[in-house]
């Protein structure tokens, strides 16, 4: 058979070539095994985080009461009481003291009370009293005391409970207070951890992939066919899809773990808004940061030398990723932190922990938006103009100086 | 010269900062002709080839295919082999193939059939679904050649497409570039392999400092220069012939010596002046292979002038 055959049909238009080039990236990525694996570990990290989280919840937030039966009237009060400061105490009466004690001393009671002496009630404990129960042993200790106050007075302990449960304090606040939950907090911080593990690694994807091209001198074969903007945007294309897929599996996988497991008490409406947000950001991130990647990475030919160029762009990273994970969740309304997750370097990892957290101010994400997506045209064209400039030549690094001259 | 589907340099400059590159280059490849590039390293050849290829682009000149300047979409007609190594280690053969003769502009079908037609003809079929980076070097380069081939270019040009390869690929990768030379295609490559390049061109260009010194074909550039004959004396002393005025004595194997003529000097007189010293075996006008002229020529600007032995190759004397 003849290899010759007829002319071929040379056409082939801008946005055929940047798709040729993005699924080629795609292809050769999916297949390969490092993507395989990372997801398959990011997954099982979300996955055991959220399980995690469910189990220290669940340890945490009940305590156990035993009460003797010189103290067994106390029963509803106790968990009555718990209730209205808003901790889940589980009070039983225990057969004797005796047995009392040993459940206490093999941890399967956090208190025992074993009786009162006036306003006192005396409590049996292994170690020590934490610091809630006892807030909630001493309100009821108080409340005993007030009732027997109350008869020896002559009044109805009943009637003066029930005006005191009247008594309220009417609040008109000024400025809206906002509330952060803890688990908004976390589910923010692990937003912010899978935000910046995806735009570190598929920003080195990038810079690794325009190397492998230069050094391999393949991209002296793919210059002659298509022009050095369709093949950088073919490969962030690519790339980005492949980032995304990984991210959105991740972050459902996560927010499903979470809700299944019970560590998470979201609605459903604010999981989807999370995940919505984070990939929003993902998009956005990695459009900002691929560019960058790309252009730094057209200027070097080895890929030993890659970590050093893309640093700059890493650490730029890694400060709003470090940043955001110690400050905001103490301090969820840090000013600079807020000033920081505006600007377009900071707003892909920062942005998204904040509206994880919860409580952003719409003219807040609006500027983010705003700057990011404005950052983008500027960067195409400085990061294009170095990618062609640097791409062709091999050798010894360029010079980002000479790289950017048009 | 408008040479209907030929490929034309024309006064193509090139500087890299203070380095002249390309100084006034023009040449041009007839279609269907096969036209060996040779010069010293870094004498300008793959930055001849990366500017037809609009990898760089030339800071004056013109570079004309089918008489037209070549356009990005011309371009895609172009057959492109890189000097080093230009396939992506980690992906199949045969998808690479296919992958670049669609960034060529065919369709998914035809370049797979493509593909698997030269990876055929080449003698890497069974390869196809192995990583280029499991491929040894010399079926690598044999992928490389399908990769300038795969969508069916109408210019082809091959940087050192000769190196590493065994002599069974050697033949393969010459019958290859005569095939697509028949067919209309004009067919540049570079090459130190001056042997292979006298045997297989059509013509031959000496790019020396970015400058054409030599451009013509085998048989013009082995003729041209001072004449050049081969006179067997058997048993007289060599230095005979340094007692003819005129003549050079420009080296000698056995009892034969190698004589440049000045020019107008009539080769009779030589052939008297040998007859004088005793029988003469052998009396012949030699052609100097294209190693001697490469040699002559790109050293020829050096400041200490050659001569005697190392200018002559036993190869050439008969």
């Amino acid at each position: 058979m003849s290899p010759d055959g007829a002319p071929a049909d040379v056409r082939l238009s801008p946005t055929q070539a940047v798709w040729l080039v993005a699924e080629r990236e795609l292809r050769t990525r999916l297949r390969s095994k490092a993507f395989r694996i990372t997801t398959v570990a990011l997954v099982v990290l979300v996955v055991a985080f959220a399980v995690v989280m469910s189990l220290i919840g669940s340890l945490g937030s009940t305590s156990k009461v035993g009460l003797t039966e010189a103290t067994a009237g106390l029963q509803q009060q106790v968990v009555a009481t718990a209730k209205a400061q808003g901790r889940d105490v589980v009070a039983v009466v225990v057969s004797s003291e005796a047995a009392g004690r040993k459940q206490v001393s093999n941890g399967k009671l956090d208190a025992l009370v074993v009786g009162t002496s006036g306003a006192r009630l005396q409590v049996v404990v292994d170690k020590s009293l934490d610091d809630s129960l006892r807030a909630t042993l001493t309100a009821v200790a108080g409340r005993a005391a007030l009732n027997s106050a109350i008869s020896r007075l002559g009044g109805d302990p009943e009637q003066v409970a029930a005006q005191v449960a009247r008594a309220d304090v009417s609040v008109s606040a000024l400025q809206p207070e906002t509330t952060y939950s803890p688990q908004r907090l976390a589910v923010g911080s692990v937003a912010g951890i899978l935000i910046y593990l995806a735009l570190i690694a598929t920003g080195q994807l990038v810079a690794m992939g325009v190397v492998e091209e230069k050094s391999s001198r393949v991209v002296e074969l793919l210059l002659a066919t298509i022009r050095p903007w369709q093949l950088m945007a073919g490969k962030v294309l690519g790339i980005g899809l492949i980032g995304l897929i990984q991210v959105a599996v991740v972050g459902i996988a996560g927010m499903l773990a979470g809700q299944l497991a019970g560590s998470l008490s979201l609605s459903v409406s604010a999981s989807v808004g999370i995940v919505v947000w984070l990939i929003v950001w993902f998009v956005l991130g990695f459009t900002l940061y691929s560019l960058v990647f790309a252009g730094l990475g057209a200027l070097v030919s080895r890929q030993e030398d890659v970590g050093g160029v893309v640093a700059p762009a890493t650490m730029l990273l890694v400060v709003g990723y470090v940043v955001g994970i110690s400050v905001l969740p103490s301090s969820p309304a840090n000013t600079a932190v807020a000033v920081m997750s505006l600007l377009p370097a900071f707003s892909p990892t920062l942005m998204p922990m904040r509206l994880a957290m919860g409580a952003v101010p719409v003219w807040q994400i609006a500027v983010s938006l705003v700057l990011a997506l404005a950052a983008i045209p500027l960067l195409v064209a400085l990061a294009g103009r170095t990618y062609r400039n640097g791409v062709v030549r091999t050798g010894a690094r360029v010079s980002l100086r000479d790289a950017v001259r048009p | 010269m408008t040479a209907a589907r030929g490929l034309e340099f024309e006064r193509i400059h090139k500087r890299y900062g203070e380095l002249v590159a390309l100084d006034d280059l023009s040449f041009d490849i007839g279609a269907g002709e096969v036209f060996g590039f040779v010069g010293s390293n870094g004498a300008g050849k793959t930055t001849t080839m990366r500017i037809a290829l609009g990898v760089l682009s030339a800071d004056s000149g013109q570079v004309r295919w089918d008489g037209e300047p070549i356009t990005f979409e011309t371009r895609r007609r172009i057959g492109y082999m890189p000097e080093e190594r230009g396939l992506y280690p980690k992906m199949r053969v045969g998808e690479q193939l296919v992958y670049l003769a669609r960034l060529h502009g065919l369709s998914k079908a035809a370049a797979a059939e493509r593909t698997r037609a030269w990876a055929e003809r080449l003698g890497v079929a069974s390869r196809l679904d192995d990583d280029v980076l499991k491929l040894s070097l010399g079926n690598q380069q044999r992928v490389q050649l399908a990769s300038a081939l795969v969508h069916d270019p109408q210019v082809l040009v091959l940087d050192e497409p000769f190196s590493g390869l065994d002599p069974v690929a050697v033949e393969v990768m010459s019958s290859v570039l005569r095939e697509k030379a028949d067919t209309g295609v004009p067919v540049l490559f570079s090459s130190h392999q001056l042997d292979l390049v006298q045997r297989i061109c059509d013509r031959v260009g000496i790019v020396q400092d970015g400058r054409m010194v030599a451009c013509g074909t085998v048989d013009e550039l082995r003729g041209a220069g001072p004449e050049q004959v081969v006179v067997d004396v058997p048993g007289a002393d060599p230095s005979w012939a340094y007692a003819v005025p005129g003549v050079e004595v420009v080296g000698n194997d056995g009892s034969a010596v190698v004589l440049k003529l000045e020019p107008g000097l009539d080769d009779q007189t030589v052939l008297h002046a040998a007859l004088a010293i005793g029988p003469v075996r052998e009396f012949a006008r030699r052609r100097p292979p294209l190693t001697e002229l490469f040699k002559d020529v790109v050293s020829a600007p050096a400041d200490e002038p050659r001569e005697g032995q190392e200018a002559a190759t036993a190869g050439g004397v008969r």
